[in-house]
């Protein structure tokens, strides 16, 4: 019974063998320290991807194991990036503008430095001064800090308010609906200070690194791996043992839980604060991948788009989610990258750039009603674990609790 | 004798229903009662009432040395502060183990950091053996605990209520879809329980009550009809009308 966590849990070394793997298959044939087969486009997909599955593991956490369906997790995806990408805006136009200024014959005094900076930066919204918001802008480790602490600390205020109040099922997915958008709307105007729709850009150029985008790509292919392996084990201890046992039960009966003295609120409290964080950790090693953040990025439909991996991957159990969110990632790269060829019916052209949508939907619809294991049920198959019949029974009376057809995760 | 637990003048209304009419009610520290009472006397309501589930809307309900007000506190802190429950219909954790069933009913700190750094101590394993063996789930500790017949969810949370070591325990028909055996047993380990807490028991079995051997109440229509020894109550012409009689 006390036998190492690890090893209580073979899957954990199962996934970390075959995430190890990958890494090191990818920096093998990358541009920039190996053979060069896969291109550096493809290894910035792909180290985003390692990234999306992070941001799934969250979801799967407070949403397959907590019974918190949250709709509004990308809204601390796009913070971290936000965060992130302040500093390597500012630390990289303080070098071209630095740059720009050498020749001048008389230096300029460090205000001047940092009014250009803001000229740059904030020209296209018309304006040149700093906003308070960029107060810590210039300091990496400071910036790095409010990764953490700016999303978590809007999970803890809104996840007090809305727990205190025992505001569950729908209502909470309405609500945290809300939170995304409200901060979308927000970011969307100039005033906000973080340049209104033109959103941050360039993040992928490191202050300060003249190595090139193929070799920093693969610097982000690690960091985004080491991030998920780590969150995986985090995740995995933190729904291991007695803590994981009190999540689960207010997943599938939080009013049973409450009657053993447990305190539902706090517990929820404390997962939906975590999962932000990890979200936000994973949104800051994403945006700098990608280049470019703006508020469209934590518009309400991508939070959706996260509920639905992890459905399609398997709720509840954590390989499911990180499979569930490279798979659609991955597939959905093929098919709006313009690679599936279009099928003619005669009468109209499905062109899969515009159908992927309609085609990803169904399988949503198709895997909830069919196949409640999602893509991590294939593991049960192969193990010969069958779901007991119950005849049609939850595992609980809760709103989110796991249903028949998810059993034996 | 002081009381635990002293339920005075609580009335509550469902929707223009008045299931608890004006209610008062005692226990002492370590006292075995039985309540029964028809179907909708408000037995369950009453338990509701007292683990903070359903808020009465007027009268007391006083805890403890302290007389701590039940009425301001949370369920959880209800739970805490030693009052226990079984439910009517059978409620554990039934994606879960019987083990982690019993364990995470065990008495330890509640709070979410010592339970994410908790691991099990030999004494905490061995107590969860020991019940399981009490309870006649020994060879069921790795089952799903969806998986166990009513009886043995039955059993299950009477071992759940037990790891708690609450000082009250609420037990609402704790006998039903169990064999004579299996009754017998129930008796038997409520009995040991009520030598040093208080033990509360709604059941409609009179055999099953009569082999508890103590005080009962008569609930009818949300307030007490009658009081004291079976034979007594039984001997009451209002309870034979309302409830024996049928
Ligand atoms: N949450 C509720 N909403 C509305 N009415 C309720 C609620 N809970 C209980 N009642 C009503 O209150 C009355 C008392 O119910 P209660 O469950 O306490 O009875 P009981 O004595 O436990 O009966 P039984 O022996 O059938 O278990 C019933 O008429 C019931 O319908
Ligand atoms: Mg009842």
């Amino acid at each position: 019974m006390s036998r190492p966590f690890i090893l209580r849990n073979p899957s954990i070394l199962v996934f970390l063998a075959a995430l190890a793997a990958f890494t090191l298959g990818v920096t093998l044939m990358s541009e920039a320290f190996g053979s060069g087969a896969i291109s550096t486009s493809f290894v910035k997909t792909l180290g985003k991807t390692l990234c999306l599955c992070l941001v799934a593991l969250a979801m799967d956490l407070v949403w397959g194991y907590c019974g918190i369906l949250s709709l509004g997790h990308f809204a601390f995806f796009g913070l971290g990036g936000y965060m992130v990408g302040m500093w390597l805006m500012y630390a990289r136009t303080e070098i071209i503008v630095a740059e720009a200024m050498a020749n001048a014959p008389i230096p300029p005094t460090d205000q001047e430095v940092v009014d250009a900076i803001g000229t740059q930066i904030f020209g296209v919204v018309g304006s040149s001064d700093f906003p308070m918001i960029w107060y810590f802008a210039s300091s990496l480790p400071a910036q790095l800090a409010l990764v953490v602490l700016v999303p978590g600390l809007l999970a803890l205020v809104f996840g007090w308010l809305a727990f205190r109040s025992r505001v569950t099922g729908v209502y909470l997915s309405i609500l945290t609906q809300a939170m995304t958008l409200a901060l979308s709307l927000y970011l969307f105007q100039n005033e906000s200070g973080l340049r209104g729709n033109n959103g941050l850009s360039g993040l992928q150029n490191l202050p300060g690194v003249t190595a090139g985008q193929a070799t920093v790509s693969i610097w982000f292919l690690w960091a985004s791996a080491a991030a998920l392996a780590l969150g995986y084990v985090l995740c995995a201890w933190v729904v291991s043992g007695k803590f994981g046992s009190v999540v689960r039960g207010i997943r599938d009966d939080e009013a049973r839980v409450r009657f053993l003295g447990y305190s539902v609120e706090g517990y929820k409290l404390f997962i939906f604060t975590l999962t932000a964080v990890i979200a936000a950790i994973a949104g800051a090693l994403y945006y700098p991948q990608a280049g470019i953040i703006n508020p469209g990025e934590v518009a309400p439909i991508a939070s959706i788009y996260l509920a639905v991996w992890v459905a399609i991957g398997g709720r509840g159990r954590l390989y499911g989610a990180v499979i569930g969110a490279a798979f659609v990632s991955i597939v959905s790269t093929w098919f709006t990258g313009g690679l599936v060829p279009s099928v003619p019916l005669g009468f109209y052209t499905i062109d899969w750039v515009d159908w992927w949508l309609v085609l990803l939907g169904l399988s949503f619809v198709l895997v909830t009603l069919f196949a409640p294991k999602g893509i991590g049920g294939l593991v049960d198959l192969v193990a010969g674990r069958i779901a007991p019949d119950r005849h049609g029974a939850d595992y609980g009376p809760d709103k989110g609790s796991k249903r028949q057809g998810e059993g034996r995760g | 004798m002081s009381s635990l637990l002293e339920v005075s003048g609580v009335s509550v209304t469902f929707d223009g229903y008045k299931a608890i009419r004006n209610l008062s009610f005692q226990i002492g520290q370590a006292e075995m009662r039985a309540i029964i009472g028809p179907n909708g006397a408000g037995k369950t309501t009453f338990m509701d009432i007292v683990t903070g589930k359903t808020r009465p809307d007027e009268g007391r309900v006083l805890w403890g040395e302290k007389s701590m007000n039940l009425l301001k506190m949370s369920e959880a802190r209800i739970a805490q502060e030693g009052i226990g429950r079984k439910f009517q219909r059978p409620t554990v954790f039934e994606d879960q183990t019987v083990h982690a069933n019993l364990l995470m009913s065990l008495k330890n700190p509640r709070g979410s950091f010592p339970c994410l750094f908790y691991r099990p101590s030999f004494k905490d394993e061995a107590r969860v053996e020991e019940l399981a063996s009490e309870i006649g789930l020994s060879d069921a500790l790795t089952r799903k605990s969806g998986e166990l017949s009513h009886g043995q969810k039955q059993w299950l949370e009477i071992g759940m209520l037990l790891a708690q070591e609450p000082r009250l325990l609420l037990v609402d028909e704790p006998a039903a879809g169990m064999t004579l055996a299996e009754r017998e047993h129930t008796t038997d380990i409520l009995r040991e329980a009520a030598k040093t807490r208080a033990v509360v028991v709604v059941e409609h079995d009179m055999e099953f009550v009569r082999r508890l051997n103590c005080k009962v109440t008569v609930l009818h229509e949300g307030s007490v009809l009658a009081e004291g020894s079976l034979d007594h109550v039984t001997a009451n012409p209002q309870v034979i009308e309302v409830y024996l009689g049928r």
